[in-house]
């Protein structure tokens, strides 16, 4: 083999840079999530199972936008009949009043971004007394 | 070797008989069994497991029902105080920002009776109808060219006739923009959130990329309110529902003589005014 040397040198530089990113980050895996749920004095109950929110929650979303927005259906009753307003900012963002502690965490976590916020506001969380 | 005529001519008849067959086939045996696109589930049995129980969606009990919308300007009504305060609930509610030149964004505005209606040059008319600056919103046209030009629907005519923006779903390509002969679109060229003087917090903002313009206050009819702009002109603008004989708005349209823009283009604008 001709210039074992520098290829064999060559290739270890090559790999110690191209797994840079898995070596680095060894045993450094971010903390899991905890989305801070509204007390119990503000809701005991969301829209729908829990488990169905927190896998499912943006398909609820998007059904939710089409209904208000293109058939003007704007009150949704829940399974245990209970009538929501189905508003992001305004029955969303009312019991889950600080966006930060809940929303972020898990979207942080897996690395989304979803655009929502760029026309919905965000109302500012409210002062803890 | 190979196929002779008489070989060629029964197996294409079998392939055929085959092919034809198939569907009708499968209606006869089973039927029903081709028939699943028919049955999709609805969006919420689609996105709710069976065992969460029934959910439902319905309209807001309180809202406004009407079959047509439209809206009456009483031009010897509106005096220009009433029309500032009516543009600036409308700019106050709907977070319309106010952008120096010419990207600035419009829901509701005023302009000159030339603008408003051009091809009714009269240079001996009443100075005080041609001098007088009219209000100026979305039509809401019966038949709007916009709704027709837009490539996703993101602007639609609902049963009522207010024609909506689903901001959701708007690409940004202007077509309605180009659409529209009264030029009540507008287009978000930046982020308009820097522009807000002071946000309303129940409202959403837009976003850049996106036309908007007036819905009629699709969210304020819901809940059973009159639109902003209705409320705060004391009485000169009326809104109401075109087709219902006993409205006031349709009394008003018996008694006096009204106008509309550009109705020789054919969209049945629904917006009138009393001159």
């Amino acid at each position: 083999m001709y210039d074992s040397g520098k290829i064999i040198t060559g290739l270890v530089i090559f790999l110690a840079i191209f797994t840079y990113p898995l070596w680095s980050n060894m045993g450094k895996a971010a903390p899991v999530p905890k989305p801070e749920l509204p007390p119990k004095s503000v809701a005991t109950q969301c829209v729908a199972d829990t488990n169905y929110m927190r896998t499912s929650h943006m398909t609820l979303l998007n059904v939710w936008r089409d209904d208000v927005v293109r058939m003007g259906d704007r009150v949704y009753v829940s399974p245990n009949g209970k009538a929501y307003n189905m508003s992001l900012t305004n029955t969303c963002l009312e019991c889950h009043s600080d966006k930060a502690k809940f929303c972020d965490q898990c979207h942080n976590y897996l690395a989304v971004a979803p655009f929502c916020w760029d026309c919905h506001q965000v109302p500012k969380p409210k002062e803890k007394k | 070797m190979g196929v002779d005529r008489r070989k060629f001519l029964k197996l294409a008849g079998v392939s055929a008989a085959l092919g034809l067959g198939g569907a009708t086939g499968f209606q006869l045996l089973r039927p029903g069994a081709l028939d699943a696109a028919e049955r999709m589930p609805t969006p919420y049995q689609m996105i709710f497991p069976k065992e969460q129980g029934n959910t439902e969606v319905m309209p807001n009990p309180k809202r406004l029902k009407g079959r047509r919308w439209g809206m009456v300007i009483d031009m010897r009504k509106l005096t220009p105080a009433k029309a500032r305060a009516a543009i600036e609930a409308c700019d106050y509610y709907h977070n319309v920002p106010q952008i120096p030149g010419k990207q600035n964004i419009k829901w509701i505005w005023t302009a000159p009776y030339i603008n408003v209606f051009p091809e009714t040059e009269n240079p001996w008319a009443d100075p005080e109808i041609k001098n007088a600056q009219f209000i100026v919103l979305c039509n809401h046209c019966n038949n709007p060219p916009c709704v027709r030009v837009c490539p996703t629907k993101a602007t639609f005519q609902r049963e009522d006739g207010i024609v909506m923006m689903d901001m959701h779903r708007c690409i940004g390509c202007r077509f309605c923009m180009a659409g529209c002969p009264y030029g009540s679109r507008s287009f978000n060229f930046r982020d308009p959130r820097p522009f807000i003087k002071k946000e309303y917090m129940d409202y959403p903002t837009r976003t850049k990329g996106v036309v908007e313009k007036c819905t009629f206050c699709a969210e304020r009819l819901a809940v059973g309110k009159l639109p902003y702009c209705a409320e705060a002109s004391g009485g000169a603008m009326v809104f109401g529902d075109v087709d219902d004989a006993g409205s006031e708005l349709r009394q008003l349209l018996r008694k006096r003589y009204s106008i509309r823009r550009k109705p020789n283009l054919g969209t049945d604008p629904q917006v009138f005014y009393l001159v």
